[in-house]
């Protein structure tokens, strides 16, 4: 099936090129190994990432999509560990190297120069202690030896200035700056070593609205001089609806729903893309009746059998319990749904 | 909560080893008095100083008592300044802290001062000072001491927690409600903190019998009883150490650090279950998963090869 | 909209931002300083008065009861210096209060701490100032090693918790935090002292070496009486600081910031101590300012356990005999380095935490 996901047309939204596939998930499997066994936080996930590129994931908290974040980037701590699957990476020159497998001595060469990552809570992501530029300068040098302090310090302040943060805050420390700019440092942080991927994780659930927007206007402004490419993880699935090209959605460690950010919004395929798209207001969109999704995420440790969202499914029926659904092309995306693919086969 | 916590196996064992030092102490003398006809007291003269024998299976001290039965009555001793010295602590570490926390505004900040005031003194040199003037004091009166500097710790923290406790919800709506400042404080703020005073309980009596011990050592512990800090300090006073006595001289001392590491255990458990990150969360399961992982790799490469 | 925001945020702050952050931060830490330093001598006040007010609030005269108690000790009548040695301590029922208040801070000043009562007519000072060199030397070298020491260890072993190393020391270094350490010094002194005998069984010195400071003899039988001592304490505190700094560190691995320099790329040592033990030795610096009053209390029943003629002995003599000036002095010395301690304990915290002002 991954197959047909790569052969969609590489354009993204305002009329952006897209390159050749930079990150190719296969079957990533992550397993929490607690003492009562382990528990699958996220389940089979294969997708494809091309060069320049934004894919959203989207979900609730306890889809697992925080759980995929740290795997694809191998940040993940015990009793967190990868279980199967493999997560290539296609550098422009070089030999696709496997994340999941690659040494760790190997993997830090390609950290922040390839693979840079922006987390969830910036009071946190800052070290209390070391002045802001100290923190651009350290990993500007590990990755550059050739290149001076001085030098550092210079590219410290044009990455500062280029999110809107006058350079001369490198010497403040973290607990100095407000919440935006914290945000904001991270992001430049992001793009000190100038990395061909971004991973973020819900980076600007800690902002306020108005912050939240600055930020994004930002970061699509960014990307389109600079051309990296995007994993943008956050469980509010109206704002991926305008800043992504593909949109990935996640329910209990799987994905139920992958494509075009275009396709998710006009047609979601999967009863609970559907709830999502109605969970949150569109943000330029004319005010419409909320309706959320009854019940509560599964517990990953006793999942209902067959489609984990049954339970919750207004349209399930008793061939939902029988069997996960696999994820297969329904329309212009792939749906995880036995449902769906009944509707459309009737059609 | 209570349930939670007996799960851990740390804080199982850790009550269980307390709770046998306690018996001990409440029925031991009576056991060894009684059932066993042995005395603390009673001097053996054909077995000055003898090491352990199925006689005395501990051996004997210098002057002829049995160890075994010092130990036991010592028990008491120890655990009954722990108890007393760990109650007075406990109680004025609520009182002051749960006070300070729920008033605020002046109240807080006199009684803050006055916590701090009792930390930054080193309690150990004041409690010292006291006991030189009073020597030869009764076991209550040391215990009355070393309560008395032992609370401020424990009132620090009880402050920050209920200050944090009154800024919830449920409390902000009870005084809303008009509900009256006793009340709010028993009914709304005491029962989230049982669990963390019993934990500071168990710490002030265990510091209880290690300064008690530590008094004893320095000649200035209760005169009118034995406990295992008397114990060594007898001990050491009459040279067991330089004669070879360790029977004398060890057993006490290992009691003392038994019932420090179960509340160690105890402490362990607790904070491991309030602070879900100290976790180590199944490193067995780990270190399994991983040595399985690199053994599938190494037969990928062999099959390769 | 990124525009507008470039020059919105240039704008106020201009190229003066830096320097004025910078200055307020340091004033912030220097307020912070002077409120601490008020703190203590505050409580250094309160601790000496103390001194003052106790034993005239004794029920009884206990001046009078210790006179009469040396009398009968020894046999002679107190002389009138003796009187007057006694009365200036513990209160003279004759006189103002308040003028005794004066005189007790008046004496004090002059470094007058009275006359030791066991070894009349020794000035207090004198015994004091014997005794202290021993004590700072030991108790100096040995804390400063432990510290050290435990928090380098206990730092690797946070770093991966659960892994083989922390699984063997954690339970072991909480069996051995709890051992009482007047009780852990007796063990040693039997095991390495009478057991094996690789150390003497008591003592500072060799007493048979001539007591001169440039005496190379001399001070080998120093290093060599004090091995046993210093290894003691060092054992003692390490684990102290060990499993302290273990379970801080346990907490900062798993912090965000940590996280985010592992997915800079930096390397394994880096992150380990500019990151995560870093920000883990904060707690560590408070703790040892708290600690200071129980490393002094463990310091002085260890040197009792080895005879080692520090302040500790002296202070065991004087209980012993109960010579209530020279425990009065070693009273005051213990709470004013305690309160220097934590001083100087905040003054480091306040230049490892850019954050100080904020906490108060």
């Amino acid at each position: 099936m991954s197959t047909t996901a790569q052969s969609t047309a590489p354009t993204g939204r305002r009329g952006r090129t897209l390159g050749p596939v930079l990150l190719d998930v296969r079957g990533l499997s992550v397993d929490y190994l607690t003492t009562h066994g382990p528990v699958r936080a996220c389940a089979d996930v294969s997708l494809t990432l091309r060069r320049g590129e934004i894919l959203g994931v989207a979900g609730e908290s306890g889809s697992g999509k925080s759980t995929l974040v740290t795997a694809l980037t191998r940040l993940q701590r015990p009793p967190a560990v990868t279980a199967a699957g493999s997560v290539e990476y296609r550098p422009v020159e070089g030999e696709p190297v496997d994340l999941v497998t690659l040494s760790e001595r190997r993997l830090r060469r390609l950290r922040w120069r390839d693979l840079a990552i922006v987390m969830q809570s910036a009071m946190d992501c800052l070290n209390p202690v070391m002045r802001l530029g100290a923190q651009f300068v350290d990993v500007i040098r590990e990755h550059d030896r050739s290149m001076s302090t001085r030098a550092a310090k210079a590219r410290t302040a044009e990455l500062l200035r280029m999110v809107g943060i006058p350079a001369e805050r490198a010497a403040s420390y973290p607990h100095e700056l407000s919440g935006g700019m914290r945000q904001r440092s991270l992001i430049a942080l992001a793009l000190a070593c100038d990395p061909a991927l971004v991973v973020m994780d819900e980076p600007t659930t800690a902002v306020d609205v108005v912050m939240q927007r600055q930020i994004l206007a930002q970061l699509v402004a960014l990307q389109q001089t600079l051309h990296f490419a995007i994993v943008f993880v956050t469980h509010d699935l109206s704002l991926l609806l305008e800043l992504a090209d593909r949109i990935a959605v996640m329910y209990a460690g799987r994905i139920v729903e992958i494509g075009s950010a275009y396709d998710i919004y006009r047609s979601p395929r999967h009863p609970y893309t559907e709830g999502l798209r109605t969970a949150f207001p569109p943000l330029r969109a004319p005010v419409r009746r909320m309706t959320g999704i009854p019940g509560a995420p599964p517990d990953l440790a006793d999942l209902p059998p067959g489609c984990a969202f049954a339970p919750r499914c207004r349209y399930a029926t008793d061939d939902c319990t029988t069997a996960v659904p696999a994820l297969r092309p329904v329309g212009a995306q792939h749906v995880a749904c036995v449902r769906t693919e009944e509707a459309d086969d009737a059609r | 909560m209570i349930g939670g916590i007996l799960r851990s196996a740390k804080v199982r064992f850790g009550l269980a080893l307390f709770g046998f030092f306690v018996l001990v102490a409440v029925v031991g003398p009576w056991v060894t008095g009684s059932l066993w006809g042995v005395s603390a007291t009673a001097i053996d003269y054909h077995h000055l100083h003898a090491a352990p024998s199925a006689l005395h299976p501990f051996g004997t001290t210098g002057t002829g008592q049995d160890v075994l039965a010092q130990l036991v009555v010592g028990a008491r001793g120890s655990v009954a300044v722990g108890l007393s010295s760990g109650i007075l602590a406990t109680v004025l570490a609520a009182l002051v802290g749960v006070t300070a926390g729920f008033l605020g505004g002046r109240a807080d900040q006199v009684l803050t001062v006055l916590t701090n005031l009792f930390i930054t003194m080193p309690s150990f040199a004041v409690i010292l000072i006291v006991a030189g003037y009073v020597q030869g004091a009764s076991w209550l009166v040391i215990a009355f001491l070393i309560g008395i500097f032992e609370w401020p710790g424990g009132a620090r923290y009880l402050r920050a927690q209920t200050l944090m406790l009154r800024n919830h919800d449920s409390t902000v709506a009870a005084r809303m409600l008009g509900e009256n400042r006793r009340r709010l404080i028993v009914a709304e703020v005491m029962p989230h903190l049982t669990g963390i005073i019993s934990a500071m309980f168990l710490r002030a009596v265990v510091a209880g019998i290690f300064a008690e011990a530590a008094l004893d050592f320095l000649g200035i512990g209760s005169a009118d009883t034995i406990s295992w800090g008397t114990m060594i300090s007898v001990a050491q006073d009459q040279n067991a150490i330089v004669r070879g006595y360790w029977w004398w001289f060890a057993p006490p001392g290992l009691c003392i650090a038994l019932i420090g590491t179960a509340t160690a255990l105890v402490n362990f458990g607790l904070d491991e279950i309030t602070n879900p990150r100290l976790r180590t969360a199944n490193p067995a399961a780990v270190r399994r998963f991983e040595r399985a992982a690199r053994r599938r790799a190494r037969t990928v490469r062999e099959v390769a090869a | 909209m990124s525009e507008a925001l470039v020059t919105a945020g240039t704008a106020p702050g201009g190229a003066r931002t830096g320097g004025r952050v910078t200055r307020r931060l340091v004033a912030g830490r220097l307020r912070y300083l002077l409120r601490r330093l008020g703190f203590y001598l505050f409580t250094g006040w309160a601790a000496i008065t103390m001194n003052f007010v106790l034993p005239r609030f004794m029920p009884g005269d206990p001046g009078d009861a210790l006179l009469r108690g040396m009398q009968r000790q020894t046999g002679q009548v107190p002389t009138p210096e003796q009187i007057a040695a006694v009365r200036t301590f513990y209160g003279d029922p004759t006189h103002n209060l308040l003028a005794q208040y004066g005189r007790y801070w008046w004496d004090l000043a002059h470094l007058r701490l009275g006359t030791s009562l066991s070894q009349y007519p020794t000035p207090v000072s004198h015994l004091v100032g014997d005794a202290l060199p021993w004590t700072m030397v030991l108790v100096g070298a040995t804390t400063l090693l432990a510290w050290v020491l435990g928090t380098l260890l206990g730092a690797y072993m946070g770093w991966k918790p659960g892994n083989r190393f922390d699984s063997v020391f954690a339970p072991v270094t909480t069996f051995v935090h709890a051992i009482p350490p007047f009780w852990l010094s007796l063990l040693a002194l039997y095991v390495f002292g009478f057991v094996l005998g690789w150390f003497p069984l008591s003592g500072g010195y060799d007493p048979s070496v001539p007591f001169r400071l440039n005496n190379v003899w001399f001070l080998l039988s120093v290093l060599k009486y004090g091995a046993l001592p210093a290894m003691t304490l060092i054992f003692i505190g390490f684990n102290g600081w060990l499993f302290s700094m273990r379970n801080v560190m346990v907490t900062t691995v798993s912090e965000d910031y940590v996280q985010l320099a592992r997915a800079k790329g930096l390397s394994p040592t880096r992150v380990l101590l500019k990151y995560a033990a870093r920000n883990a030795l904060l707690p560590n610096v408070t703790g040892l300012a708290l600690a200071i009053g129980g490393v002094i209390g463990g310091v002085l029943l260890t040197e009792i356990v080895f005879t080692y003629p520090g302040m500790g002995y002296l202070l065991f003599q004087a209980l012993q005999q109960h010579d209530f000036p020279v425990m009065q002095a070693i009273f005051l010395l213990i709470t004013l380095t305690a309160l220097a301690a934590n001083f100087i304990a905040d003054s480091l915290y306040a230049l490892l935490d850019p954050r100080t002002k904020e906490r108060g």
